[in-house]
């Protein structure tokens, strides 16, 4: 589809000045390369001249947009010597007729000012109070689920296992394997050079059980299923789902939050045995390599390496590290607004907030439990 | 008389196992506005798709303005959109902008009107659909179901197309508003020239509306014509449809209102 004429300006000067327009006054022909510069340079001459007189009778087609342009180039008045077709007459009526109209201002706060730090304040006070909110919550609802078990969300509780756990093995090992690998060789060398090659399973065993098995479950989940349990809520709230389990009597604590809390504080814990075990069987395979450590020495000195407490240690974060990161989640969840935007910042959000949250619990962890398990 | 806008041949849709249109045959001609109706599922909307090009048909060819829709390069098929607006049933506002951004939308994208000129349709746009600059400002959560149907009515409209799709335009209003929708888009047709494609259950509007009706059934179009001629069609869906409870009362008040 092409315009063979595009929307031209002719001017005769005279007295007064006449205007013929031609061409099709489309919108798309408007949009066409160069065509509004043409016919604002034709234009540019001619404002401070005094009257102008217009001549639209050789235009082809007009349509909202050319009549708006042309509307604009008049200076939104009808000019007093003006020739058009009757059929284009409806246009410019309508526009004299709508008269001129303003969009009201929209009032913005600057980023920087002590308003916007006060709301960022505000903000952040209230993210914490609606956390702490959660999480009593959370208890109440927990002892509801106590005092009744048998119409706990028991379904609900175990998809979560399974979407959240079992559908996570992959990803957890492959990352498990590769973290011990690094970890062993770069140990080995290190501890090559002093000459206490036998040490490698010490601190392979004490990083990875005590630290880093739980910390890559834990960033892991908060990646996978962080986003995911926010991104439901959000989409929940966008379709009404959320108004619509409140109308039937489903509270939103009982129904969505404490089974993924629960789930989460399941399945997390088995992630972290997986994940160590995963990272531990990397490292294994590469001291074999670099160092000649054969598994059945590795396999053997490891209890010894590593006291027991350190595996407790070891599970009751990844308890605290699956729930938080269930709460969180839910919390910026719920917040979500029904818009795509808020759909994406609150699903960031939540995923950024959930590691932060995890890492700050791993610090709380290795000041509390300072001296325990060595 | 000029090619037919819409021309649709021998088309089929097929998802899966489920056929749900068989050698369908349609045509708009310019400046009319046909009424697509039907039972639910019968798909009504997915008709409405395939003109648009959102579904592939498994068999048969979509033709607007005589060119097959699948057959097109991008830039062709981009200046044929160009030339056509749809009204989504829900709106399909774009939630993260606001009212105004939302109809500026279409104009910035052609990347060559200036600012107060897309300001100014814009304005008028909405003016036309009976909003105000207040509402322009508003983001689409803020707005009441009816509004939010002007507004994507406003942004189907603002690319000045010649031919218009609607998805249900009144269903959810209340009927004073759906009227006022029927007065809207009918001053809009006589105004602008439209050709209308329209997928409605509200007997009101088809009756107050469309120039012919198309009705589908059992994956086929069992009748095309104006009202009349579709109603004389002897079929269980026409009988239950135009001349059930419903639809007795709605041509008694056309009747009256015609006399």
């Amino acid at each position: 589809m092409d315009y063979p004429v595009l929307p031209a300006l002719q001017i005769n000067f005279s007295q007064p000045d006449v205007v013929t327009a031609n061409g099709a006054w489309l919108v798309h022909a408007l949009a066409q390369r160069e065509v509004i510069a043409r016919l604002d340079s034709a234009l540019a001459g001619l404002r401070e001249r005094g009257s102008i007189a217009w001549n639209l009778r050789a235009i082809s087609a007009l349509d909202h947009i050319g009549a708006q342009w042309l509307w604009q180039a008049w200076g939104r008045k009808r000019p007093p010597q003006l020739l058009l077709l009757p059929e284009h007459e409806a246009f410019f009526a309508r526009l004299e007729q709508a008269g001129e109209q303003h969009l009201p201002p929209i009032t913005t706060t600057r980023r920087l000012s002590i308003v916007a730090l006060g709301q960022r304040a505000q903000e952040f006070s209230g993210h914490l109070l609606g956390f702490v909110g959660l999480i009593g919550q959370v208890v109440l609802d927990l002892g509801r689920f106590a005092r009744d078990p048998l119409r706990g969300p028991w379904r609900e509780i175990s998809a979560t296992i399974f979407h959240t756990g079992y559908q996570a093995l992959g990803i957890t090992a492959l990352v498990g394997v590769l973290i011990g690998v690094v970890l062993s060789y770069l140990s080995a060398q290190q501890l090559h050079t002093f000459g206490g090659d036998i040490y490698l399973v010490n601190i392979l065993g004490m990083s990875i059980i005590r630290e880093l098995g739980p910390l890559l479950a834990a960033i892991l989940v908060a990646g996978r299923s962080g986003s995911s349990i926010a991104a439901q809520l959000g989409v929940m709230r966008v379709n009404e789902e959320l108004d619509a389990m409140q109308v039937m009597g489903l509270p939103h604590g009982f129904r969505l939050i404490l089974p993924k809390v629960l789930a989460l504080a399941v399945s997390m814990p088995l992630l972290v045995i997986w994940t160590d075990a995963m990272a531990l069987f990397g490292g294994m395979l590469a001291a074999k390599i670099e160092l000649g450590l054969s598994p059945a020495y590795f396999i053997h000195k490891l209890p010894q390496a590593v006291p027991l407490a350190n595996y407790l240690i070891g599970l009751a974060k990844g308890v605290v590290f699956g729930s938080l990161i269930a709460l969180v989640a839910c919390h910026f969840g719920f917040r979500i607004k029904a818009n795509t935007e808020s759909l994406g910042a609150g699903t960031t959000s939540a995923v950024v907030t959930a590691i932060t949250i995890v890492i700050l619990a791993d610090a709380v962890f290795a000041i509390v439990f300072n001296g325990v398990g060595f | 008389m000029n090619a037919p806008v819409v021309q649709i041949e021998g088309l089929c849709t097929r998802f899966g196992n489920v056929v749900v249109h068989e050698d369908i045959y349609l045509q708009v001609a310019q400046g009319e506005i046909l009424s697509l109706v039907g039972g639910s599922g019968s798909g009504k909307t997915t008709l409405l798709r395939q003109m648009l090009g959102l579904e592939k048909p498994a068999a048969g060819s979509v033709k607007l303005f005589g060119e097959n829709i699948h057959q097109l390069d991008a830039a062709q098929l981009q200046r044929l959109r160009n030339r056509e607006g749809m009204l989504f049933q829900h709106g399909a506002l774009f939630s993260a902008l606001t009212t105004f951004d939302n109809v500026a939308q279409p104009l910035r994208e052609l990347h060559a009107l200036p600012e107060a000129l897309i300001r100014d349709a814009v304005l008028q746009k909405l003016q036309m659909v009976g909003l105000t600059p207040a509402d322009a400002i508003k983001m689409p959560s803020d707005l009441s179901g009816g509004m939010v149907k002007r507004v994507a009515l406003a942004r189907a409209l603002a690319l000045e197309p010649e031919l218009l799709f609607l998805d249900e335009p009144t269903a959810g209003l209340d009927p004073a508003l759906s009227d006022s929708f029927v007065e809207l888009i009918s001053g809009l047709h006589d105004a602008l020239r439209l050709t209308v494609v329209m997928v409605t259950h509200d007997l009101d509007t088809l009756l107050a509306l469309s120039s012919r009706i198309a009705v589908l059934a059992d994956r086929h179009v069992i009748a095309c014509g104006t009202a009349v001629e579709v109603m004389a069609v002897d079929h269980p869906f026409i009988q239950q449809f135009f001349l059930g409870p419903r639809g007795r009362r709605a041509l008694q008040v056309l009747d009256t209102h015609g006399k």
